[in-house]
């Protein structure tokens, strides 16, 4: 599981200098937003309220906004989840080449048992995704940034295998 | 051309060319196979030339709309204010597309080329590439192409050493299909919840950060240094049945089809003759129906994918849109009533919610397909799909709404007999009953 201590500032030191070059790009603070909600979720894993805050307090928005554009968005995890992050994608066109397969798969060799949830060891959750733009090559899969495609379920046991 | 497949001698391939070849990703390579040189010629001429010979060319957007490059280009202030801004659509997220993805990753300095003569035409020194969220590895690859582009002087402070400043940043997306909406995608970058905006104004008057600003998808983009290079006339003979649909399309194909995948073909180009030749025919029996242009367009029967030439026109006179290119082929195998429900669902959870009619009719729609799919379903329930579906259509800010309600019609104007199974008993409840 990915840190559920107390929040300790992101922005700080080089962070802070990275947001800042990134900030140069555009014409407002606030388009440095979903910048900087990447960084927080790479360094923390997910983000919380208090980093909500934080990043608010950097770009001069108020933590209520940045809230609104936190869960806009579906790959910010508004809460901790497993170490590896398994999206599948079960959109029509791999959904029609058997993509449910592949998600019940790795529900099984997980230990997730169901869609959302985390294994009990804290190191896997499972999620179906919509549309992950690589169709010609069902069933593609993202595990954390990696993008595999071409995932069966006769594969899942090994590529498990690289993410113990 | 067909990648990961060789390239099928009907192909032609002009975008594909070097798909596949790890090579034609570095500056180096791009340069071994004449890259930026169409940048320097193109910035050396006037912008208002540019744009001339663009749309001389036929060139129309590959994104889905099909509107016009060079003529949304013209609608760009003349006279500079302020800031213009170029916005490069990678966020390839429509349900059967994906070319995009490969142009990145396979030539990244050829999108940096279009692009690079794009923001010239309309007089922009910046562009916002956004790409995404999930295609890490394009960000990736897109990232380095830049940081070598900047560091050989075709970006920064004197591009091509002309004088002129060009810069090109990637802006990450975070997981939003309406985000490829274009609107959409600049209050994304300034850092907005992603809505869709109210025209007018147009982007062109009114865009990323209230400047004057134009969009455009990676494919649109990626041609225009092809044409820039080759000339309007020659770009506009590569067209095999009707002269308004000129170039090559890049077309996605997946589902039950053998060798899914992406082919470059001429504007027009049979629909048929892409199933059953170019990708090897479908998966087991008889063909059973084709999505043509991306998931918001009508599902065509068996006999009207036969008949459709694949261009503007042509997917119109069979009922249907070209849209992004996104072909997916149903065999015999496969159940109309769960994919349009998966499809209607895809839709139902990408609304940004801001209009009643796709916030709720998104949902309901689903809802009632998995009624039906439950074999709770009444006849009735058809009836109502249909009227959910009209109340859904031309209403809202954007086509989201318009798009999950003409798959859920279609499927039922087309293949009724398959939701009339459901509910009459013929098939078993594939769901279990809420």
């Amino acid at each position: 599981m990915h840190q559920t201590t107390a929040h300790e500032p992101v922005f700080t030191g080089e962070r802070k200098n990275e947001l800042e070059q990134v900030l140069e790009r555009y014409e407002t603070r606030r388009a440095g937003l979903l910048p900087a909600l990447w960084m927080v979720q790479h360094a923390r894993g997910w983000i919380s309220e208090e980093a909500m805050a934080e990043v608010a307090d950097v770009l001069g928005l108020t933590p209520a906004y940045v809230k609104g554009v936190v869960t806009f968005y579906t790959m910010y995890h508004q809460h901790p989840v497993g170490e590896h992050f398994i999206q599948v994608c079960t959109t029509t066109c791999c959904n029609v080449v058997g993509a449910e397969d592949v998600v019940q798969a790795f529900l099984e060799q997980t230990g997730c048992g169901e869609l959302g949830a985390t294994s009990r060891d804290g190191k896997y959750t499972v999620i179906e995704v919509e549309c992950l733009g690589a169709c010609g090559f069902p069933t593609p899969v993202m595990i954390n940034e990696d993008f595999i495609e071409s995932v069966t379920p006769e594969t899942v046991p090994r590529l498990l295998e690289k993410y113990r | 051309m067909g990648y990961p497949h060789k390239p099928h001698p009907r192909e032609t391939l002009v975008l594909s060319e070097h798909f596949g070849d790890p090579d034609a990703r570095t500056y180096d390579g791009w340069v071994k196979r004449g890259g930026y040189e169409t940048l320097e010629k193109a910035l050396g001429m006037e912008s208002a030339a540019v744009i001339t010979e663009v749309q001389e060319s036929g060139l129309r957007g590959r994104g889905g709309a099909g509107f016009p490059a060079g003529v949304k280009w013209g609608f760009m202030p003349k006279e500079k204010k302020g800031p213009h801004y170029l916005c490069v659509n990678a966020d390839e997220s429509e349900p059967g597309t994906f070319k995009d993805r490969e142009i990145m990753r396979w030539t990244p300095h050829a999108l940096i080329e279009g692009s690079a003569i794009t923001a010239h035409a309309i007089q922009a020194q910046t562009s916002y590439m956004y790409i995404r969220g999930e295609f890490t590895e394009p960000i990736a690859i897109m990232q380095q192409a830049l940081d070598e582009a900047y560091a050989k002087g075709v970006l920064g402070k004197n591009a091509m050493g002309t004088g002129k400043q060009l810069d090109m940043y990637i802006h990450r997306g975070a997981g939003a299909y309406i985000c490829g909406e274009e609107t959409a995608l600049m209050n994304s970058i300034e850092g907005r919840r992603g809505n869709p905006r109210i025209r007018p104004p147009f982007p062109a008057a009114y865009g990323v950060f209230g400047r004057p600003t134009t969009i455009n998808n990676v494919e649109t983009l990626t041609a225009v240094k092809h044409i820039m290079e080759r000339g309007a006339q020659w770009y506009k003979s590569l067209s095999l049945s009707n002269p308004k649909s000129t170039g090559t399309k890049l077309l996605s194909v997946s589902g039950q089809v053998n060798k899914p995948g992406n082919y470059e073909v001429e504007m027009g180009f049979p629909l048929k003759d892409l199933v059953y030749d170019l990708c090897g025919g479908v998966h087991s029996g008889a063909l059973k129906a084709v999505v043509p242009g991306g998931s918001s367009v009508p599902y065509l029967t068996r006999e009207e994918a036969e008949g459709c030439l694949l261009d503007y026109e042509g997917c119109v006179e069979a009922g249907t849109m070209l849209g992004s290119g996104g072909v997916f082929v149903f065999d015999e195998t496969a159940d109309i009533v769960y994919q349009t429900m998966r499809t209607c669902r895809f839709y139902a959870h990408e609304s940004c919610a801001q209009c009643t009619q796709c916030r709720e009719g998104t949902g309901w729609t689903v809802r009632i397909l998995q009624k039906i799919l439950a074999g709770e379903g009444e006849m009735k329930d058809l009836d109502l799909l249909m009227d959910v579906g009209e109340q859904m259509t031309g209403k809202t800010i954007c086509v989201l709404s318009d798009s999950c309600a003409v798959v859920a019609m279609s499927a039922i104007e087309k293949f009724r007999n398959e939701f009339e199974a459901y509910i009459t008993g013929v098939r078993r409840p594939l769901l279990a009953a809420v």
